[in-house]
């Protein structure tokens, strides 16, 4: 007798969502186009590992921007994300919030851009709305879930203030530490990539060596970049931050003229609907056409290659993550060979999704095929991480079974809600990611909104950001929901 | 602590952000280029010729390096540069949205410029004096998005000859940047084909990073104006009268080949706005531009 068994909403879920993958896969354009792309990754490779130190015009002055960048930017995010996590009670803090950090970093920066021009404001505006966003979210979460045993402790009486400081903000307050540096960490990698689209950073001569093919310099680049972030947890000292403050905010050049004009102008004149700037007698119509041929050419292709992409890339995501995490997994491997994949991992998840791209995109050609393996890779990376030192807390029987099975029967069932759980989490940021890589020539809204920027049409530009944006606050309630309802949770260290 | 720390901080460097006024020094003065090719050389190509402006401007010439098209014309707007090497396309934008700035001076080459339609040996097309037609279905990449050479005039003649998008007669349209990364990735068959700057071509057979075995010329478009050395119309207020003459002049009188082999051109000669009349137009009528 065969035995049914009700389908978990777990199961459920996973099919549902393996389900949608398969059908974007199908639609989906993954053909490799280029002629010989391992010619390109063999003058990749030899570029890799024959670094040139020396090619990069102003290389010192290029890390000194990226680190102060990314310090200004974050600690500025810091402090507001800090007072908005203390008043996120409010719907309109919330939504606001969830607004900011909808915007990728990118998009920021290409409107400051406008108003500011090339200034050191551009950058660490462009890091610190949407990490404040971010911040905001996370910070009022710790908060709410910390330790609620002081508070029944406390006296009758005790004030408002004296609570928040001596009974919630002290276990809240390594939270926020561990938070902020994992933070300055993503700053970093932001702050390279605003490089890509002028900025004096990093990114700034690695777009153009990968441009023009200079492997032995992209490779030179990229092992500095990497060397900040692997030895952050050296230098970033708290007794050091204040200096490290002062100096990032010295070494800018502050003098670019600053102007009111320019930034009036921006608000008032160059993103109002080109339509209603024109004005005449049928403006109302003229505007009707100028949404309508928005919607049709731009913002229904481009949403549809968004979740599209975004979806395969979740899924992809998923199926690496399975694969990712015994790398590091002491369950599942010996000490040397961990080790390895601790490195592997690293490596991987310190490369912006936008980089890894970057160099697909060469190899291979403009397909969504590059675009799917970096964010998977990268996503991957980060996830397996977690899962990966999460089974170093799970026991198991002394006369458990190995290898293959013990991967199979033993570990995945522990670690498939977590996982699930910090994939879901994660979804948001890759619809984000997405966008961004239209850039880069993949035609989602992303491709659009850097077209429009091209053509110097800013109206086009922020209305196809608003649009972005709402799919992305569209894409964090729903993940919510499903979380919610697979009671799906990530621990305070996951975020 | 740190909250502390944070807060000093922010007092700290709150005082360099206290705006500073809209004025530009009138002892400097700022020009840039679009990246059009070669993008690593950029301040190589560039630092020289503001030496040479330098010392026939008797004043201090300093060049600002951009990522983009788009990025020359927004520093030109606001007033981070007040002369700017642009294309065409840009040179009109930028001088769309600043009143009074003047295309002052072109390359010899520029009243009758060419983009060429190139495509990798692989394609088995040949040179041929009719539009090809055959690049139809092809995989196809212009240059930059906001470039003249490289995608307005190239548009322009696929549109007219084939009465549709060039997403809809090509199997895969991308941008590639610029003009010598169309040329790289034509030749190394990530495109079949590519349309792009007949100058960046030339100089690219001349020093041997063009393989004619790999990549060819299959056809070369009708001549339309192109680059222009653009300068805003403040500057007589700025830095003196008659100041937009003196550096027409000084640009007009640039001789030294190896200054200009930066731009690549033979010379400069005169210009004005009107000579761009034609690329205004074409724009329009693509509706890249409002």
């Amino acid at each position: 007798m065969i035995l049914r068994r009700e389908s978990s909403p777990l199961g459920r879920a996973t099919s549902g969502f393996l389900l949608i993958a398969f059908v974007c896969l199908i639609f989906a354009d993954i053909a490799i186009s280029t002629g010989d792309p391992w010619h390109e990754f063999g003058l990749l490779l030899t570029g890799i590992v024959t670094p040139d130190f020396y090619q990069t015009d102003s290389l010192a002055l290029a890390i000194a921007y990226t680190l102060a960048f990314a310090l200004l930017g974050v600690a500025f995010a810091n402090v507001i994300g800090f007072g908005l996590a203390l008043i996120f009670h409010y719907r309109i803090v919330r939504v606001g919030c969830a607004f900011i950090r909808a915007i990728h970093e990118l998009f920021w920066a290409l409107i400051f851009l406008q108003m500011f021009g090339l200034s050191p404001l551009t950058g660490v505006l462009a890091i610190t709305i949407p990490y404040a966003g971010i911040i905001a979210k996370v910070y009022a979460e710790i908060l709410e879930e910390a330790d609620q045993r002081p508070l029944s402790a406390l006296p009758v009486g005790a004030g408002r203030a004296s609570t928040f400081l001596f009974v919630r903000l002290p276990d809240a307050w390594a939270h926020f530490r561990t938070y902020s540096m994992y933070r300055l960490e993503c700053g970093l990698r932001s702050s390279a990539v605003l490089g890509f689209i002028g900025l004096p950073t990093l990114g700034f001569h690695l777009e153009t060596a990968f441009k023009e093919g200079l492997y032995s310099e992209v490779s030179a680049l990229l092992i500095l970049f990497y060397l900040i972030i692997a030895t952050m947890r050296v230098w970033m000292k708290k007794p050091l931050l204040p200096v490290y403050l002062i100096g990032a905010a010295a070494i800018l050049p502050w003098g670019v003229a600053f102007s009111w004009a320019h930034i009036g102008r921006f608000l008032t004149e160059d993103i109002i609907p080109y339509p209603i700037r024109a004005g005449g007698d049928n403006m109302m119509a003229s505007l009707g056409d100028w949404v309508s041929m928005l919607m049709v050419d731009q913002i229904w292709p481009g949403t549809i290659a968004t979740v599209q992409l975004t979806m395969i890339a979740l899924v992809a995501t998923g199926f690496l993550t399975m694969a990712f995490f015994p790398l590091i997994s002491p369950l599942l491997l010996g000490r040397v060979a961990r080790t390895g994949g601790h490195v592997f991992l690293v490596v991987v998840r310190s490369t912006p999704e936008y980089i890894l791209a970057f160099v697909l995109l060469n190899l291979w050609g403009p397909s969504m095929l590059p675009a799917i393996v970096a964010l998977s890779l990268h996503n991957a990376a980060i996830i397996g991480h977690l899962i990966g030192r999460f089974t170093e807390t799970l026991q198991l029987r002394l006369d458990a079974v190995r290898g293959v099975n013990r991967y199979f029967y033993e570990v995945v069932p522990r670690i498939y809600r977590p996982m699930l759980a910090l994939l879901f989490y994660r979804w948001e940021i890759i619809m984000r990611e997405t966008a961004i890589l239209g850039i880069l020539g993949i035609a989602t809204l992303g491709f659009y909104v850097d077209s429009a920027f091209a053509d110097l049409r800013f109206d086009r530009a922020l209305f196809l950001i608003l649009i972005t944006a709402m799919l992305n606050i569209c894409v964090d309630a729903i993940s919510r929901t499903i979380r919610n309802r697979l009671r799906l949770q990530t621990t305070l260290e996951e975020r | 602590m740190k909250l502390r720390n944070l807060l000093f901080a922010a007092a700290v460097f709150a005082v360099p952000v206290i705006p500073m006024s809209d004025a530009v020094a009138a002892d400097k003065f700022v020009f840039t280029a679009i990246p059009d090719q070669d993008e690593s050389a950029l301040r190589k190509r560039f630092d020289k010729v503001a030496k040479y402006l330098s010392s026939t401007l008797s004043m201090k010439v300093e060049y600002v390096p951009v990522k983009s098209y788009a990025a020359a014309v927004t520093a030109f707007r606001n007033n981070q540069v007040q002369l700017a090497w642009f294309g065409g396309l840009s040179g009109v934008r930028a001088r769309g949205l600043v009143k009074g700035s003047t295309a002052i001076a072109q390359g010899k080459a520029d009243p009758n410029f060419e983009t060429y339609f190139i495509a990798n040996a692989g394609t088995g097309l040949t040179t041929s004096k009719e539009f090809p037609k055959q690049i139809a279905g092809k995989t196809f990449t212009f240059g930059s998005k906001g470039s003249t050479s490289g995608r307005l005039m190239p548009e322009y003649h696929i549109r007219k000859y084939f009465k549709k998008t060039p997403q809809e007669v090509f199997s895969r349209v991308g941008f590639s940047g610029n003009h010598s990364r169309t040329v790289a990735l034509v030749q190394s068959g990530a495109y079949e084909v590519g349309a792009t700057n007949f100058k960046v071509w030339k100089k690219g057979i001349k020093n041997g990073t063009i393989d004619p075995k790999k990549v060819r010329v299959i056809w070369k478009t009708p001549g339309y104006p192109d680059y222009n050395w653009s300068i805003r119309g403040d500057v007589d207020k700025t830095y003196g009268a008659g100041f937009i003459k003196k550096v027409q002049s000084a640009l007009l009188s640039m001789k030294d080949p190896d200054l200009l082999s930066s731009f690549p051109r033979e010379a400069f000669i005169p210009a004005d706005n009107s000579d761009y009349a034609p690329i205004k137009d074409t724009a329009k009528e693509l509706g890249l531009i409002d």
